[in-house]
């Protein structure tokens, strides 16, 4: 009967106190924090005390000088902002590609029959090996890196879509059906709707390809951007500057994701998931 | 007046669902099919809803043949079938969209307090009970008023008195207006408390067996000997449809109670 427990305990939830509010709110979040700030204070106190020279794996006071150092130069945010203006287009051009032939595919079967195919064989390809063909024919410059990024997007993005509106519930569209919806009515006030929660998921995934995608381009001759960072600083024998690379790298992926959640939270909020009671409380 | 005329469906895979089934209905009766399961009592109100097109036969309202949806045909399913990213309010106002919005908010306002729902329409769909939910079904597909509305086992899903309370509250409902209601059901129970008429269908192929008349007053009195004699007359004319042996005691009831009558 362990199962009942969650429920059971839920009356207590309900109505805690203040405090205890107030703790549970930041505890849990520091919950999740006590491992990663745990290793680098370890880690640093090895360093201090001399237990290893932290030349390969330099402590977390010196990737943090190496950030100030790039902030102060300008460099870091022209490099931000190269990257993030990389993704960004790279995520807006697979969106709308894999938004357009998803749902061409999903709503329309010929089309599904027609497109299918050669999506999913394109799709088995690692992307990567896109790479030299897109220099060929795009050039070395932002082009190639903004078509690589796309790729990697369009295709979560692209499945997403198709899923969803395969999956929108046939019971839900008979009821547009009863109450004589158009075609475009029918997409705009059940499809639309039905199919937004697993749009958001595949969007999510498509922006985390991105991130991922940005680096493989970056890799390929860049001048700047985080991607160059973290050559630049193989290279050149620079640990604390990949190492502040990754770190920035890991939080504008994180914030990024997190303003897609919270832009389509108020248009979710109907949602009766398991997560959201959890989570909310 | 709803017209059925032979009509029959057969499925691709060749499965006879329904054949030839005849009947008139007249404005606001109140019908109630009742059968087996197979006997092709979803199939028939799928035809007269125009969510699935007959093989054979018509299916006509005031003379015009049903082949679509029709704006004087609402129907409520077995599930309530509510758009859970729509409020209880949306959701009844959901079939009133050609409505200007004021017109639209007040008829939603007074079908909410008709259901007794007053103080949801500001909630989810899923923060009402079953019971709750297929009232909003309800409200939603009475509010554009419809000549006739099909019920698919409506209450089937609802716990005994549940289901009770929503049967006299559809009663109540239907005194509004008096739409045509054809309620396809197999619970004998509801079938007698409802309907004007009973009609009780026969399995593979699904076809019209026989029809009972249920000449009771309004409201009528789940523990009447008389609503008793007529959950029997349905109870044996189902057992026949199915070809099950009907117990001599009760074919004798039935016959003592036809006398009765």
């Amino acid at each position: 009967m362990t199962i009942e427990a969650p429920v059971l305990e839920r009356p207590d939830a309900a109505v805690p106190s203040a405090a205890s509010a107030r703790l549970s709110r930041f505890a849990r979040p520091a919950l999740g924090l006590l491992l990663p700030v745990g290793l680098a204070l370890g880690w640093e106190l090895a360093v201090w005390l001399g237990y290893s020279n932290g030349r390969l794996v330099p402590p977390p006071t010196k990737v943090f000088a190496t950030i100030v150092e790039l902030a102060k130069s300008g460099e870091l945010s022209r490099h931000i902002i190269t990257t993030l203006s990389r993704v960004a287009a790279g995520f807006g051009l697979g969106v709308v590609a894999g938004t357009l032939l998803g749902a061409v595919s999903g709503y329309w079967g010929v089309a599904r029959r027609l497109l299918d195919p050669t999506v999913q064989a394109l799709r088995a390809i690692p992307s990567i090996a896109w790479v030299p063909l897109f220099i060929l024919w795009l050039g070395i410059f932002e082009t190639s890196k903004v078509a690589l990024i796309a790729v990697g997007v369009f295709f979560p993005v692209y499945l997403g879509v198709m899923g969803a509106i395969h999956s929108v519930d046939r019971k839900i569209v008979e009821v547009g059906r009863i109450f004589r919806l158009s075609g475009p009515a029918m997409i705009r006030r059940i499809l639309l709707p039905a199919m937004l929660p697993a749009y958001v998921v595949a969007l999510r995934v498509g922006l985390g390809l991105g991130w991922m995608f940005v680096v493989a381009a970056e890799f390929m001759g860049a001048s700047e951007g985080l991607g160059y960072l973290l050559i630049d600083g193989q290279q050149l024998g620079k640990p604390a500057q990949i190492v502040a690379a990754i770190v920035i790298f890991a939080i504008l992926g994180k914030t990024t994701d997190w303003l897609i959640e919270l832009a389509t939270a108020p248009l979710l909020r109907w949602q009766d998931a398991f997560g959201r009671e959890r989570g909310a409380a | 007046m709803l017209a059925l005329d032979r009509v029959g469906k057969t499925y691709p895979n060749r499965v006879h669902a329904l054949s030839r089934f005849s009947a008139e209905i007249r404005p606001g009766e109140i019908v109630a099919i009742i059968g087996g399961s197979g006997c092709g009592k979803s199939t028939l109100l799928r035809a007269i809803a125009g969510l699935d097109r007959a093989t054979s036969g018509t299916v006509t309202l005031d003379g015009a043949t049903i082949t679509a949806p029709h704006a004087k045909i609402g129907i409520i399913f077995q599930e309530p079938r509510l758009l859970p990213w729509l409020s209880v309010a949306d959701n009844i106002g959901f079939g009133l969209s050609d409505l200007p919005a004021d017109a639209r908010r007040e008829k939603v306002t007074r079908a909410l307090a008709r259901v007794g729902l007053a103080d949801k329409a500001n909630a989810w769909p899923r923060e009402l009970s079953g019971g709750q939910a297929q009232r909003v079904a309800i409200a939603r597909a009475l509010v554009p008023q419809p000549e006739v509305l099909l019920l698919d086992e409506p209450f089937s899903a609802l716990d005994a008195f549940t289901r009770r309370d929503l049967q006299d509250h559809l009663l109540d409902l239907w005194a509004d207006t008096r739409p045509t209601l054809i309620l396809v059901t197999h619970d004998v129970d509801e079938a007698v408390v409802l309907a004007d008429r009973v009609l009780v269908m026969r399995p593979r192929p699904g076809r019209l067996f026989e029809e009972i008349a249920i000449n009771l007053a309004r409201p009528r009195d789940r523990n009447s000997l008389h609503f008793d004699n007529f959950k029997r007359r349905v109870l044996t004319a189902l057992d026949r449809s199915l070809d099950r042996n009907v117990p001599d005691s009760e074919a004798a009831a039935n016959a003592g109670e036809a006398m009765w009558w």
